[in-house]
């Protein structure tokens, strides 16, 4: 019993200790693909590592305006993919994300996007009414509707994976929710239908922010 | 050590007590326990874990009045699913209701179940009862 718990213990400090801190917070890790390239400056040779960023895109959001990444420029946000009719995980998704919404809804620089992979269906009426059905209001939180074949491509470069419609007439999708830095960087992947993933985003927003709340950062 | 005796004791109440139940209080028991293991497969995710539904999107089953004057309706309910607008806890709600491919005897474990939680008291929901309320189905 007792080197069990020492065991514990023990684990415990590895994690407490491999959580790096900065400025007492927590920095969270660059996801995605990365490549290096090697320069030279002033006769000194430097490597600088590129993160692969999220690529422009352009949707149309509830209230039918035009949304591109530029709309994003200087903010956080959390992406997740879902369709209005989706009976299965999506309204846990809802009944999690609403808790990024009511956190951050007021922060300032975070918004969410909720890309439809059901564009046919889900014009920019049925997006209107899910968003009033969830009693979201003004910009923090979008429901995108753009070209199906864009989103699935941009679902790559989100990390999560998208399929057709399969014989019951579901989309099978990951319940991923994203969270991309103010540089269109991948931070972190949380499974939108658990509650104590999602409360560790939350978290972890917090985190993200900091970041830019110190001069160190650029 | 001392709480594993204080657990052995409290399993041979929990099975003298259970013992000393009534027949239908155990049949009662089986349904309600099967009933919230189908609620957590089959409902949790649209009215969620204390039965609070989501905003305007999917209606509570807290409307106790409700549940019991449709009491007869449930199961087709459950069955078939629900399309439509109606007026719920005075709040509208227009909204699609899946069918949920359960059997005759899940249906009865999760109205039994849902009929005596998050507030409701409408006892056992039987599997005779929603046999012969599937058969009036619209
Ligand atoms: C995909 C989400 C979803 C699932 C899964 C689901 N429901 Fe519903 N349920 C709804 C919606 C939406 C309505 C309202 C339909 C309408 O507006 O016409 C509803 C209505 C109801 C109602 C009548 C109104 C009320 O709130 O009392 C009952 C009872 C009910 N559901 C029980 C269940 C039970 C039991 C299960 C599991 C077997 C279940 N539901 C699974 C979404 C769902």
């Amino acid at each position: 019993m007792k080197k069990l718990s020492l065991g514990k213990y023990g684990i415990l400090l590895l994690v407490l200790i491999s959580a790096c801190k900065f400025n007492g917070n927590r920095v969270l890790p660059i996801l995605g693909e990365r490549s290096t390239v090697t320069r030279v400056v002033d006769g000194k040779t430097s490597i600088d590592t590129i993160y692969k960023t999220i690529p422009a895109f352009k949707y149309i959001n509830q209230y039918g305006d035009s949304i591109s990444n530029k709309n994003l420029d200087g903010n956080i946000y959390v992406a997740d993919f879902f369709f209005t009719t989706c009976p299965s995980i999506c309204p846990v998704m809802a009944r999690n994300m609403l808790n990024v919404y009511n956190t951050y809804k007021s922060a300032g620089d975070v918004k969410i996007l909720s890309y439809t992979i059901d564009p046919q269906h889900d014009s920019v009426p049925i997006l209107k009414k899910y968003a009033d059905k969830l009693n979201v209001a003004g910009n923090m939180w979008w429901f995108l509707q753009g070209h199906k074949d864009q989103t699935y491509l941009l679902g790559k470069s989100y990390l999560v994976s998208i399929a057709e419609k399969n014989p019951a007439g579901e989309y099978i999708h990951d319940g991923y929710f994203i969270l991309v830095d103010k540089q269109k960087r991948i931070r972190g992947m949380y499974m939108g239908t658990k509650a104590e993933e999602v409360a560790k985003l939350i978290e972890d927003i917090k985190y993200l922010k900091a970041e830019y709340d110190t001069p160190a950062a650029k | 050590m001392k709480f594993k005796i204080i657990l052995f004791l409290g399993l041979v109440m929990l099975a003298i007590i259970s013992a000393c139940q009534s027949e239908s209080q155990l049949e009662f028991a089986r349904y309600y326990s099967a009933g919230s293991l189908v609620y957590q497969t089959k409902c949790q995710n649209c009215h969620g874990k204390n039965g609070e539904g989501l905003l305007s999107m999917i209606p509570p089953l807290t409307d106790t009045a409700y549940l019991k004057n449709n009491r007869k309706m449930l199961a087709c309910l459950v069955l078939n699913g629900l399309r439509g607008k109606y007026v719920l806890v005075g709040k509208p709600f227009e909204g699609n209701m899946p069918p949920s491919g359960l059997n005759q005897v899940d249906i009865a474990n999760v109205l039994t179940f849902v009929g005596n939680s998050f507030g409701n008291k409408m006892g056992t929901i039987s599997i005779e009862e929603v046999g012969n309320n599937l058969s009036n189905c619209k």
